[in-house]
């Protein structure tokens, strides 16, 4: 009953309210002279330092889900949970000169999306309009999946109610709010809504570890409790440690999920939004911390194990929902006014990469279908407006998504979206560094890698479901004589090369015309202050000097 | 602000290119973390913690000296 946690609720709304105020607020920090561009609305006036894009990109990244869907993967499956440090480790060196390089080209050209640049590198609109349709389709989910962490933590707050719409009230008025605010202020809202967000979540998860450990007997017994639970479940796959079938599916999700991170839109935003190339490289050694944060709390799993604590029921009859584990082992163990804390933390979360994410979907929307085949000469004012507008637009879906849909098919297409925004790499990863491949044979390797990986997705099975049961293809459907597991996305990215690879080599035998490269050598090395480098000083306003990460 | 700006735009646009063997060292940070022979075992222990937990936290710190290392050797320096 919702009574019992009144204490929670109150601190929990206190601390939404805050924050949404700020939101609000944000569109009178560092402000333009005018609202109505882009570069403004969706990309905070490209000026962000080195302390906002840490807080930024950080809060965007590491988002409310991952806080709650991690520990309840570790709480569950044990070692493979573990995954996303390795994933949130490898990243960085891999992004480190790529990164840099997609920040010049885009500001020399004013680039506000991953297809503007493959449009103008490849010369091909069409290619531009599948990395930006792949772009919105995998981000649609993971905006739904903000809410699933928002709702996870309303449950374990006992506000829920007996018909649908009672249910989703709460979520229906929060996204009301933050919609309002992000079509206001645009990305200035989650920059500094993110100071919040990510110190409260520091405060709540080095209390979390040094105390709970403390109440449960030390980190030796927390590992013995859970050693137990896998050694007693009957799923081969589980475990402290990895097994020798799940050692190669560990490697491969570590590392396809690295590879597809920065090609999410929405992380590019916060990298683009970023002053210099200095801010980004600095932020690589810096953005780290976060992934200490992220390995820590993957132990909360451990914890609700030693703490023994049951997972509220799911959506359907019969089911468990180990994402409430988390919010339920804090309200089990800590005061209240800091359970609410807590929660109030993952909600806040939420907010910023929801709000990144509809401003990055409303972007690709706006340049890459609206300009490109809507309304060739859009004004900036034009353009401002009509992303502002989509935001609005990605947010009501994703709230449909959640109310209307089992929260089931959201995780199901979320794991999809990994796949699929994976097979953009060739064209804007790779695209950074070579224009060797031909626009048509990137285009084929799409096309082989999306059916691949579908394929593969849909064969995937376990006993409580015959379809999308995760992300682990095992390797004996494809003829081999071996229990191994191999991740989706990997396979499907390596095909897709090959394809594209392939058929570069037929179009330029055949002599296909390959269109004009809009974007030259050295653009790729333009740093601030470059007499070229777009949009310039026009926003110095409010560009105070500041402390540096 | 009174001043314009107080870093002087750099004189050429083209400077910072960003080729230098250091950017090797990248590699050992993508690589190593991706070893399972290196981290899935149990022994030793440190403060309870399996090896498999503790030695994939420490990878952070590999990761953070490597980016920092490269970052400070390929920094632009000076006018050159």
């Amino acid at each position: 009953m919702w009574r019992d946690h009144l204490t929670e609720i109150i601190i929990f709304t206190l601390l939404f309210l805050l924050v949404s105020g700020m939101g609000f607020v944000a569109a009178r920090w560092r402000a333009p002279k005018d609202m109505a561009h882009l570069d403004e609305w969706g990309l905070g006036g490209r000026n962000f330092g080195g302390w906002i894009t840490w807080f930024l990109v950080g809060g965007d990244l590491y988002t409310a889900y991952t806080f709650v869907a991690v520990p309840a993967l570790v709480f569950g499956a044990g070692a493979m949970g573990f995954f996303a440090v390795p994933y949130t480790i490898v990243i960085y060196p891999l992004v480190f000169l790529v990164l840099a390089r997609l920040w010049s080209v885009s500001h020399r050209h004013g680039f506000v999306t991953p297809a503007d640049f493959v449009r103008s590198r490849f010369d091909s609109p069409v290619l531009a309009l599948v990395i930006a349709i792949t772009g919105i389709v995998a981000t649609m989910p993971y905006i739904a999946l903000q809410l699933v962490g928002i709702e996870s933590v309303l449950k374990a707050m006992g506000v829920t109610g007996e018909s649908t719409l009672a249910r989703h009230l709460p979520i229906i008025v929060a996204f009301a709010i933050l919609a309002a605010y992000t079509y206001q202020s645009g990305l200035r809202a989650p920059a500094l809504i993110a100071f919040v967000k990510d110190s409260l979540i520091y405060i709540v998860i080095l209390v979390a570890i040094f105390y709970l450990p403390y109440k449960l007997g030390g980190w030796g017994d927390i590992f013995a409790a859970a050693d137990a639970k896998f050694d007693a479940s009957p799923a081969p796959g589980d475990g402290v440690l990895l097994n020798a079938n799940n050692q190669l599916q560990y490697v491969t999700l570590a590392l396809g999920s690295a590879l597809a991170l920065f090609l999410y839109p929405h992380s590019l935003t916060g990298v683009l939004a970023s002053r210099n190339r200095d801010v980004i490289k600095r932020n690589m050694s810096a953005l780290p911390a976060y992934s200490l944060l992220l390995g820590l709390i993957a132990l909360l799993g451990y914890m609700a194990i030693a703490a023994d604590v049951k997972p509220l029921p799911g959506a359907s009859e019969g089911t468990v929902d180990n994402n409430t584990i988390v919010p339920l082992l804090f309200d089990q163990q800590f005061p209240s006014w800091f359970t609410g804390v807590a929660y109030a933390a993952i909600g806040i979360g939420a907010l910023v990469p929801a709000a990144i994410m509809s401003i990055a979907a409303a972007n690709l929307f706006t340049r890459n279908i609206y300009k490109e085949y809507l309304r060739r000469n859009a004004t900036a004012a034009q353009e401002a407006n009509v992303s502002k507008i989509t935001s609005l637009v990605v947010k009501v879906g994703a709230v449909a998504c959640i109310v209307f849909l089992d929260p089931q098919f959201s995780i199901d297409l979320q794991l999809i979206g990994g796949v699929i925004i994976l097979q953009t790499l060739p064209a804007v990863a790779l695209g950074i560094y070579t224009r060797w491949f031909h626009r048509g044979g990137l285009v084929a390797g799409w096309v082989a890698g999306m059916g691949l990986g579908m394929w593969m997705l849909y064969q995937i099975s376990s006993p409580t479901r015959k379809h999308f049961a995760g992300s682990a293809f095992p390797l004996e459907k494809f003829g081999f004589d071996t229990q191994k597991t191999i991740y989706v996305g990997m396979v499907a990215v390596l095909v897709n090369l090959l394809v594209a690879a392939l058929v570069t080599l037929v179009l330029r035998a055949a002599r296909v015309a390959e269109g004009v490269d809009g974007t030259a050598r050295d653009d790729y090395f333009a740093d601030e202050g470059d007499p070229r480098v777009t949009p310039g000083t026009r926003t110095d306003a409010g560009a105070a000097p500041e402390p540096v990460a | 602000m009174a001043a314009p700006d107080p870093e002087a735009p750099p004189t050429a646009s083209a400077r910072a290119k960003d080729k230098s063997p250091w950017n090797w060292l990248l590699f050992i940070p993508i690589v190593v973390p991706l070893v399972p022979a290196f981290f899935n075992g149990d022994s030793p222990r440190l403060f309870g913690f399996p090896r498999f937990y503790w030695l994939q936290l420490a990878y952070i710190i590999l990761g953070v000296t490597t980016t920092t290392v490269v970052y400070q050797l390929t920094k632009r320096r000076g006018d050159r």
